[in-house]
């Protein structure tokens, strides 16, 4: 069946924000989808409010929409485009639940409107809808757990009565898991069920039986509109059912099914998606088996293109966003080419000769307070996955690809961290599922504690536990072994097994130079392999590999002048989607201009590491020895030595830029590097040209640190060196919170267990410049000093609140032209003094008319893609071009430089915070950054731009009802002006005494007082506090400014309440008064959609 | 610690060499040196090794398995396609060294012990299968024993070409098999035990050695014939042409697989030809041209029908997506229909088992 032609235009519905549970897989998938569409002839309309993917380039959409993703602003795009077609399908769960808002508004799929392609309604429903996709399910004949639907906690109770604890218990329509739990007592069942209910958008829960500790699979399926079913990858999960799957360590293909098994899982799959009504594309089905019986499940199935798809993307090299894709306008599998062959069609079955694993990365170190520990609700922020011959070797691969300190499943310093326990606590802890499982259990193993025991506690299944057991045991004849006495069969051994230099090094305690000089003396040294669909039966035309230690080496000679991108290595709080679209612009660029280019990441969420990013993809940890391994294959197979760029993926590729061969390095030398991440070195180069600073200065160890807070007085700022996303950074206001900030460097801290150049360098401790607005610029230099003011943001929260979790504006909207000069001028001077070649990012505070850096990172930074959304210069673009030689006069003729587009509009940034799923945390910001994700509002008033950006990131500003307001007395000034905003847009405010007093004395109008939570008594009914109004569910919208210093727990328990009561929470007086005047400005005029290309126009 | 490694090579006929270690029969550090020797294959499955090593279609060759891990869920009594293993031998990467399934009731190692069948681990099965693919099929040896010893080993070996395997494999006496309905008479040119138990479903099933005439077939009074999958060169199994010819004028409805599918096209004047290194895998994309729609089909063969060779006497009903080779036929102006590939799996998907239904119906409408 051919294209369709009777669509012309169609509206494809992004994922918004990275939060968790929805990364940047979905860029990957919408990326391909509108590029497929475009290239389809389609006239492609896109919506998301997501800056930093790659998809909201206006290069890729006809028509791009920055618009928040919620069904108002969704139907005015709709009214304003009319689109002939609706894709919900690859953008996650938050495409597909805006796609049922529709529908059940009338908007989309009914006649007359939009047609819902890739899934209809009905499909989504049978899917989404626990009850209905269990009766389905029944229907069709497949087993399910036994289960009960209910919409209130009596009829939950009712349900587990009949099929008793342990119950497992599924709100619907969530993503990620939200709300999910498990329940082994009633007791717990009760705090399940209600949290559920609650997580889910209509009220409804699933409560089955449980199935913990059943074995886990998922088969990515892809379905045609002519009913042709395939299966493109099998994944086994390590972790048994009980881990949500995306927190889970996973491998594929299945390692432990028959062929008997697996074809009747498929069998299932397929009847499922068939019955589901999934008419066109790919979906993901979840199975649980049952270990000692078979007995096979179905758990729950996606009808869309999921996390789990695009990791089979990757680990297969199918693209199924792609297909997808083009299924939806109406082809089928044997009408479309298998791109990586070019010979056989997309209508078939990827075989693959390797073994894929991926494991989750958590971020637990920034919540205290979180347990820690895993279950069914996705907790992870990001993912590494690795590619090995074996299990073995792609395990280790994928533990080092991690960057968590850890070279492999042990033999790196972390295997002494769990000496101290006994055999009994080591058990104890393998029975519950954490980040450190995988580590504790490779203990086990080395104590030769049986397989059969490990498995009794920790659930894997034996054969993996076997697999490990070999990587114990290589390490044990390792150890025996000294490193010149190796034969090169033990090397290749060893490093078949996935053994780092790294890890060699540490146990035979030489330099991982020295192991590597004597591993390449013996010739020891990885050949690289095609990842091509089908185990090598026809010949691959896409150079994507992966290294491993056999015979024989694939990869081409590069023809032409050859760079190296590394990327940005799994995603974490502080380092995601934003240095992937760097890496994937500077791909293009360089492509563009000529150059081979090289994509060398581990990420497979990401656009990077889609195969036709870049002409090769090395899929591979970004460590010293791969990255020098894939350095070294490239020169030989070529003969030329390639460029490496380490400048755009984040801190990752710069810490190792200055032990990459120095005449590699693109741009900015690592000798700059480190000048501006060293922070003594720093220091001197502000001091040696007259750049102010905060005061302050560096220390080395807490003695030290307690001497400068000193001398320049509390509140103090504690800066390691060498980190990303404010990783350990704290305000602090006394020598006891000094002390425990700087216990956070030593070796037992978790900053000293990350490791690396943190843990080595120096700490700045500076003033804490309290109510200083922070201002950040881009900006790129190149060889003949030429300094471009990317652009200048200025923060809307105050100093202290980390950047990347702090909204901003572009243009600023407070600073004078005068200051706004300085900041250029001192941009330029630092550019000029650390000699960048490239991009830099520099951090100022500033008071009054005092302009101070706060620090410098020559790099790409997290706002690049916003910045160049907001103005339409493609920074990366240019800056890789920089970093090659380019000078920006050569690029302005070029035509690849414009003008920055004239002005009018107003860009606000705006980060979204993953409190949701952590319910222990307090929400209010501070310098260690904890935001996953960001959006972008863009309208013709920076009020009005701010408020676009609240509503897109989920932020609800209520029409009516009661705000809570609490202000530190700091704020209470500022305070009247939002408080008598938010009674002239007819809201009712609530506020404690001491507020309330100075509000009304000051012409405000309170209309309920309540108590201190503080002041609280268990048994007075009467009594009224903030936190007892918002469980009721009275509090619409909450102001809550932290005290800076003392006790918190009246505010950290407004904050923690609303959360989780899902009670908008604004923490700044500054993003109150701009909340509010977004408000106004909305009554005075309502909200209008327009895209980018539009504001773009010159 | 030591470790307990019996170092063997694998030598191919061109020449080239493949590092590797001992398993199955003979790989104890006291066994004496061995070789074995045979046709190379290899087969892109994911799973299924125990069925793929007891079909019968592979004797006489050697199979390499490009999936890396092999013996992960063991074997089990239930999963083998015929009492041996036919193959000469097989080529891993890596062989678990622990199962572990519900189903497993034994080791591979063990399995392949029993059956005194050796195998090569550890080997690069990747670069050899990309030989494989570009050279063709090749005769190759592997053991224990010298390099030169296993070159010289590979050197006199013969492929598959010209070979007459049969009488290897089929059955020397006749026997029934299931109780269904239909009396089906299947011929057992390497009959797969999946096969039989597709065909139990709906038939009593009375196995006949492959060299039985079409009188014998006939005084067994059959609803339906059934020709089965084997090993080798399908010009070289002579005489069954000539009975399937004799039969097709009974207008009992008659159903081949794979080698039948060969044999029947044969009967048919048309001609089969050696694909350069065969389908062997569980993935193959086929298009059942009635109703368009794909089917993921399990395949093992080396060698195929010329469809040119059919014109005016078949209707080619099947085709291979990757290489548009024949995978099935309908005979004009007989009862009679075959496919190339294995609609029963064992292994593989069961996206053509419709196939057995066509055969019922055929058998329900005389």
């Amino acid at each position: 069946m051919p294209r369709r032609n009777d669509i012309k235009s169609i509206l494809v519905l992004g994922s918004g924000p990275i939060v968790i549970g929805q990364a940047c897989e979905f860029d990957y998938s919408g990326t391909q989808a509108c590029r497929v569409l475009r290239s389809e002839g389609y006239r492609v309309i896109l919506a998301n409010s997501n800056p930093a993917t790659i998809m909201t380039d206006p290069d890729f959409a006809d028509r791009t929409y920055i618009e928040p993703l919620t069904p108002d602003f969704i139907e005015k795009i709709i009214e304003r485009e009319k689109p002939d077609a609706v894709l919900p399908t690859l953008g996650g769960q938050t495409a597909l639940n805006l796609a049922m808002e529709l529908f059940a508004r009338g908007k989309v799929g009914v006649p007359g409107t939009p047609e819902l392609i890739g899934a209809n309604a009905e499909a989504i429903a049978t899917a989404e809808d626990r009850g209905k996709f269990k009766e389905a399910m029944i229907e069709i004949g497949l087993s399910v757990p036994r289960s009960g639907i209910a919409h209130t906690l009596p009829e939950a109770q009712k349900i587990v009565k009949e099929i008793g604890l342990p119950v497992i218990i599924r709100p619907a329509y969530i993503l990620g898991g939200r709300g999910t739990g498990i329940a082994h007592t009633p007791e717990e069942f009760k705090a399940v069920v209600s949290n559920g209910l609650a997580a889910s958008p209509i009220s409804e829960v699933l409560i089955e039986t449980s199935i913990v500790g059943w074995k886990e699979y998922e088969l990515e399926v892809m379905r045609d509109r002519n009913d042709n079913c395939v299966i493109i990858c099998s994944i086994e999960n390590v972790d048994a059912m009980g881990v949500h799957t995306g927190d889970s360590i996973t491998v594929a293909p299945a390692m432990t099914l028959s062929d008997v098994e697996y074809q009747k899982m498929r069998d299932a799959a397929f009847a499922c998606i068939r019955r589901v009504g999934v008419e066109t594309g790919g979906s993901n089905v979840q199975f649980a088996v049952n270990p000692t019986t078979g007995e096979q499940v179905v758990i729950e199935m996606n009808p869309r293109v999921s996390r789990s798809s695009a990791l089979a993307s990757k680990a297969t090299g199918f693209p199924i966003a792609k297909i997808a894709a083009k299924l939806a306008v109406g082809y089928t599998l044997d009408e479309i080419s298998n791109d990586i062959t070019k010979k056989t069609p997309a209508s078939f079955e990827p075989t693959i000769d390797y073994v894929v694993v991926k494991i989750p990365r958590w971020a637990f170190e920034k919540f205290p307070g979180t347990s820690g520990v895993l279950g069914t609700q996705m907790q992870s922020v990001g993912e590494a996955m690795a590619i090995g011959r074996t299990f073995t070797e792609s395990l280790q691969k994928a533990l080092r690809s991690l960057e968590i300190g850890r070279f492999g499943l042990n033999c790196d310093p972390g295997e002494e961290n769990y000496l101290a326990l006994s055999d009994e606590e080591l058990l104890n802890k393998i029975a519950i599922p954490t980040p450190e499982r995988i580590f504790q259990i490779g203990e086990c193993l080395r104590r030769k504690i049986s397989i059969e025991i490990v498995a009794e506690y920790c659930k894997f299944d034996p054969w993996f536990l076997d697999q490990m057991l070999t990587i114990v045991e290589e390490r044990e004849f390792l150890a025996e072994r000294e490193m010149g006495s190796l034969t090169k069969l033990e090397w290749l051994r060893a490093k078949r097994m996935g053994f780092a230099d790294a890890q060699l090094a540490w146990l035979w305690k030489k330099s991982e130079a020295d192991v590597r000089a004597s591993r390449l003396a013996l010739g020891v040294r990885p050949t690289y392999k095609a990842v091509d669909t089908c185990s090598a039966e026809f010949s691959a035309q896409t150079p994507y590999h992966y290294s491993t230690y056999e015979d024989e080496s694939e990869i081409h000679a590069s023809t032409k002048e050859s760079v190296i991108i590394l990327g940005s290595g799994p995603n974490r709080i502080g380092q995601g989607i934003e240095f992937d679209y760097c890496c994937v612009h500077a791909s293009f660029a360089l492509r563009d201009a000529g150059f081979e280019t090289i994509m060398l990441n581990c990420n497979p969420e990401t656009v990077s590491t889609d195969y036709d990013t870049s002409d090769k993809l090395f899929f591979e940890p970004l460590t010293l020895e791969d990255v020098l391994n894939v350095i070294e294959a490239e020169t030989v197979s070529s003969g030329v030595k390639p460029k490496v760029i380490v400048g755009l993926g984040g801190q990752t590729p710069l810490k190792l830029a200055g032990r990459i061969p120095a005449d590699l390095i693109a741009g900015t030398n690592s000798q700059s590097i480190d000048i501006a991440e060293d922070r003594e070195k720093w220091s001197a180069l502000c001091e040696a040209n007259s750049i102010a600073q905060p005061p302050g200065g560096t220390a080395r160890n807490i003695d030290q640190a307690v001497e400068i807070a000193n001398k320049i007085g509390y509140p103090v700022l504690v800066r390691p060196s060498y980190v990303l996303g404010g990783r350990a950074m704290q305000i602090v206001h006394d020598e006891a919170q000094l002390k425990r900030a700087m216990q956070e460097m030593d070796q037992a801290g978790s900053l000293g267990r990350e490791g690396g150049l943190s843990a080595e360098r120096p700490v700045l401790v500076d003033r804490f410049l309290e109510d200083a607005i922070e201002v950040d610029v881009d900006a790129i230099r190149d060889a003949s000093s030429e300094v471009l003011i990317g652009g200048v943001m200025e923060h809307v929260e105050q100093a202290g609140v980390h950047s990347g979790d702090s909204a901003c504006t572009i243009p600023p909207v407070t600073l004078s032209a005068k200051i706004i000069d300085e900041i250029e001028n001192t941009v330029k001077k630092i550019a000029n003094a650390l000699n960048v070649i490239g991009l830099i990012n520099v951090q100022f505070a500033v008071t009054g008319s005092t302009v101070y850096v706060i620090e410098a990172n020559p790099r790409a930074s997290r706002t690049v893609p916003f910045v160049a959304k907001a103005t339409g210069v493609q920074l990366v673009k240019v800056a890789s071009r920089v970093m090659l030689g380019a000078t920006l006069a050569q690029l302005r003729q070029e035509g690849l430089l414009p003008d920055r587009v004239p002005g009018g509009h107003v860009s606000v940034k705006e980060a979204v915070l993953p409190f949701n799923r952590f319910a222990e945390v307090d929400t209010a910001l501070g310098p260690e950054m904890r935001s996953t994700g960001e959006v972008m509002g863009i309208d013709d008033s920076f009020a009005r731009a701010f408020a676009k950006a609240q509503f897109a990131a989920g932020t609800t500003l209520p029409e009516s009802g009661l705000v809570f307001v609490s202000l530190n007395d700091r704020d209470k000034e500022g305070g009247i002006e939002v408080v008598k905003g938010l009674t002239s847009l007819g809201l009712q405010i609530a506020a404690t005494s001491g507020t309330a007093k100075y509000l009304t004395e000051n012409g405000c109008v309170v209309t309920r007082v309540v108590s201190k939570f503080s002041e609280r008594k268990a048994d007075d009914k009467n009594f009224d506090d903030a936190v007892k109004l918002i469980e009721a569910g009275e509090i619409v919208l909450v102001i809550n400014t932290p005290r800076g210093h003392g006790t918190r727990s009246d505010g950290e328990a407004i904050r923690k309440a609303a959360n989780n009561c899902r009670v908008s929470v604004v923490t700044t007086l500054s993003a109150a008064r701009a909340a509010v005047q977004g408000m106004i400005e909305q009554r005075n005029r309502p909200f209008a959609v327009k895209s980018l290309q539009e504001f773009h126009a010159r | 610690m030591t470790r307990n490694i019996r170092p063997a090579l694998l030598v191919l006929q061109d020449g080239s060499v493949f590092e590797g270690e001992a398993i199955g029969a003979n790989s104890s550090e006291i066994s004496a040196p061995v070789i074995a020797r045979g046709e190379v294959v290899f087969h892109t499955g994911l799973s299924g090794y125990q069925e793929i090593l007891t079909d019968p279609s592979y004797a006489g060759q050697i199979i390499t398995f490009t999936t890396p891990h092999i013996g992960n869920y063991g074997t089990s009594a239930a999963d083998s396609e015929s009492s041996k293993i036919f193959a000469r031998g097989v080529i891993v990467r890596e062989l678990a060294r622990r199962r572990s399934n519900w189903r497993s009731d034994d080791s591979l190692d063990s399995f392949l012990k029993r059956h005194d069948i050796s195998g090569i681990a550890g080997i690069d099965t990747r670069r050899l299968t990309r030989v494989l693919r570009d050279s063709g099929a090749m005769p190759g040896a592997f053991g224990t024993a010298s390099e030169s010893e296993l070159r010289q080993a590979a050197a006199k070996e013969k492929g598959t070409a010209g070979r007459n395997l049969i009488a290897q494999v089929t059955t020397t006496k006749s026997y029934v098999h299931g109780a269904g309905k239909f009396k089906v008479v299947a011929f057992d040119f390497g009959i797969k035990t999946t096969i039989l138990n597709c065909l139990a479903e709906f038939a009593t099933v009375h196995v006949v050695p492959a060299s039985t005439s079409a009188a014998e077939v006939m005084a067994l009074s059959p609803d339906g014939i059934f020709l089965s999958n084997g090993p080798g060169d399908p010009e070289m199994v002579h005489g069954a042409p000539a009975t399937i010819r004799e039969l097709f004028g009974t207008g009992v409805p008659m159903f081949g697989i794979c080698l039948g599918h060969q044999l029947m096209a044969l009967a048919l004047g048309g001609k089969t030809f050696k694909l350069p290194f065969g389908h062997h895998g569980a993935n193959h994309p086929v298009r059942n041209l009635a109703t368009k729609s794909v089917e993921i089909t399990s395949q093992n063969h080396n060698f195929c029908v010329d469809a040119d060779s059919l014109a005016g006497k078949a209707e080619v009903t099947h085709v291979n997506l990757n290489d548009n080779t024949n995978e099935g036929m309908r005979v004009l102006g007989a009862n009679a229909f075959s496919v190339q590939y294995h609609p029963e799996a064992g292994p593989g998907p069961h996206d053509s088992r419709y196939l057995f239904g066509e055969f019922v119906s055929r058998m329900e409408a005389k």
